[in-house]
């Protein structure tokens, strides 16, 4: 163990610079970021991950998400256990009939003021499962949707621009939903 | 083959006393009734045959009531085609959740429930899992799913090939790539065409890709559960890097939609090729110091043994594959047992143990990687030149099926064609058997380690609630 904990020291750390949102540099982004949901939301913008049937691809990408390259952290972007500790919810898959009553439950323990991020072809649109019987579709037939993040699933890089670019809409908009209850 | 009800009780009456093994259960309307099929294969062959009962006034002679590893799939068939099957142990609607649900009881002093799902804490799939327990011990474990219900095998139907495949490539985005294989196996052979040299080899390389990252995410993830969350840190590094590869060759990072139907859909270049070869090379490195970091720490070691343990009997009972079945004594893989292109020229052996605890679930996958690396290597250095494709001939009507080899075990896949259109198909997950070999194995175990037995199984939700 204490080889591979020297070794790890020694290699140099894996994590990646920012992604570029639009124009700006990615390490003023990171700033900005940390500025914007200390000013906004406390400390972090905190994310309520919830899986609404999706076919698990979207999970591993916003998985990887935590892994060291990407390291979202730092950004002060992080998942949390419990939708009340929530400040955004993310949501994937095709918004099965199943899962509306507890994506619904799960909405209204957020406090206010909260959002919502759908992450995928799927909860964007029900993607290849537009239609289905068994399923509901798009996030947004059911609650308002601040951010859609395309793709099937949208990698992790795409994912970490979204997020980062939400955040710096927010902090340009200050009175952006705030009312929303 | 269409067979009369005396015919599908000896088929049931094979499976109660394991000389067959049972493979799925499912059904397709045909006029008024519905037609049940029966997929099973003799022990230690991966021959599957298909027998097909009509099922008269919606009724039909249970498989569960005589073999148990049957019985989720008896509910999901019941909820999905109205079917009743007569005499079945377990009658409760499994995808319909709009009908009423009695957990199963536990009865005595001191005994309470715990409540946890759909919406887990962490970025996992939805399900329910109550558990009844004693103090901190689990006396029982059901499983509620069908939170990921989305009708898949249905919207399957009357639909191209080709659509059809990228649906079969979302049953579980974790095995995209098995799926779209066991899919496009089955419809080859439907059709019987055999795809061009180039394409098997590079089908074979795609699944032993997704075979490691898997591999590599779900030890570091079960290794977190376990309380040591470094190898978690540096595994989830190196999945990302066969992700990383698998994109900078074939696209995508999963590789979703990469096999289809007849072939492959992208080519791989020369560079592409070496840059696999190297970056194996140095994930190989890197793999065994981490391997050696979870022989030799005593605390990990403490909760992995014994923790969570599958009984060989039950495994076998139930049909388990995959590294649940291959970590309790079951020497299944589709690979070697159901040889398809292009395993049926490789080298590899297919490791075993019996231990059946968390441990034992780790060492398999452990070795699963070594394979999965050298028979990467051994298709690279044997990668044949040509086209990618085969084209799809138009035929009035066929069926095929195929088992190929996931990274959680054997998925089987059905499909009957008609004009170039899918006119009914079943995909079968490995986590079928996973979900009750689980609530047998945490029995005894305390609350505390679900996580880390639940991880080690890794069941899929969306792959059973179709
Ligand atoms: S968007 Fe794609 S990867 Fe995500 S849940 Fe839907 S099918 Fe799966």
């Amino acid at each position: 163990m204490r080889r591979t904990l020297i070794e790890s020291l020694f290699r140099g750390k894996l994590t990646e610079p920012a992604p570029r949102v639009g124009e700006a540099e990615p390490m003023a982004l990171l700033t900005e970021l940390g500025e914007t949901a200390r000013g906004r939301l406390g400390r972090s913008l905190a994310i309520r991950e919830l899986d609404a049937g999706s076919c698990n691809g979207c999970e591993l990408e916003i998985t990887a998400l935590g892994n060291a390259f990407h390291d979202l952290e730092r950004f002060g972007l992080k998942f949390v256990a419990s939708p009340r500790h929530a400040d955004v919810l993310m949501i994937t898959g095709p918004l099965t009939r199943n899962m509306l009553e507890a994506m619904r439950s799960a909405y209204e323990a957020m406090a206010a003021p909260k959002f919502v991020i759908a992450v995928g072809d799927c909860a964007c649109t029900g993607g290849v499962f537009a239609g289905s019987p068994a399923c509901i579709g798009a996030a947004a037939q059911i609650l308002d949707v601040d951010l859609r993040i395309p793709g099937c699933p949208p990698d992790p890089v795409t994912l970490l621009k979204g997020l980062i670019g939400f955040a710096n809409a927010l902090a340009s908009a200050p009175t952006h939903r705030s009312t929303q209850s | 083959m269409m067979i009369d009800q005396a015919t599908w009780q000896e088929a049931a009456a094979d499976l109660a006393s394991g000389a067959s093994v049972f493979v799925a259960l499912w059904a397709e309307p045909a006029g008024d009734g519905c037609v049940v099929h029966l997929a099973g294969r003799p022990r230690g062959s991966g021959d599957v045959g298909v027998l097909s009962l009509m099922a008269h006034d919606r009724h039909f002679p249970s498989i569960a009531l005589h073999h148990p590893g049957a019985i989720l799939m008896e509910r999901a068939l019941c909820d999905l085609h109205g079917l009743i099957a007569d005499d079945t142990p377990d009658p409760r609607a499994w995808l319909d959740h709009t009908a009423a649900y009695a957990f199963k009881p536990a009865i005595g002093p001191g005994i309470h429930q715990i409540p946890v799902g759909p919406v887990h804490a962490g970025i996992i799939e939805p399900g329910h899992f109550r558990f009844s327990v004693n103090g901190e011990t689990i006396v029982r474990l059901e499983a509620r799913l069908g939170y990921a219900h989305k009708g898949t095998i249905g919207l399957m139907r009357g639909q191209t090939i080709g659509h059809a495949a990228k649906l079969a490539g979302r049953i579980s985005g974790d095995s995209t790539v098995a799926y779209a294989y066991a899919f496009a196996c089955a419809v080859e052979r439907a059709l019987g065409i055999v795809v061009p040299p180039r394409a098997a080899a590079l089908r074979g390389i795609m699944a032993e890709l997704e075979r490691l990252a898997n591999h590599f995410g779900d030890i570091g993830a079960i290794c977190n559960d376990g309380g040591f969350p470094l190898m978690n840190a540096l595994t989830a590094a190196l999945r990302e890097r066969v992700l990383r590869l698998s994109a900078a060759c074939f696209g995508h990072r999963l590789m979703m939609d990469r096999i289809i139907p007849g072939g492959v859909e992208a080519d791989l270049t020369e560079a592409a090729a070496a840059l696999i070869r190297t970056t194996l090379a140095d994930l190989l490195t890197q793999w065994g110091r981490l391997s050696e970091l979870y022989e030799k720490t005593a605390s990990l070691q403490d909760r992995m043994v014994t923790s969570g343990r599958l009984d060989p009997a039950i495994a076998r009972r139930l049909g388990c594959g995959g590294y649940v079945g291959r970590a309790s004594g079951q020497d299944f893989d589709a690979r070697r047992d159901a040889p398809y292109q292009p395993y049926d020229t490789c080298r590899f052996t297919v490791p075993g143990v019996s231990a059946g605890d968390v441990d034992a679930r780790i060492q398999i996958r452990m070795a699963e990687l070594d394979q999965s690396i050298s028979l990467i290597r051994d298709l690279l250095a044997t990668l044949p030149t040509g086209p990618l494709r085969a084209a799809l001939p138009d035929t009035p009507i066929t069926t095929g099926h195929a088992l190929v080899e996931g990274f959680r075990g054997d998925i089987f896949a059905h499909v009957r064609l008609r004009d170039g259109l899918v006119e009914a198909a079943m995909l079968r997950d490995p986590s079928w058997f996973f979900w009750p070999a689980l609530e047998t194995a945490i029995e005894g175990n305390i609350v505390a380690d679900f996580p880390l037995c639940n991880k080690s199984f890794n069941p899929s939700y969306s792959g059973c609630d179709l």
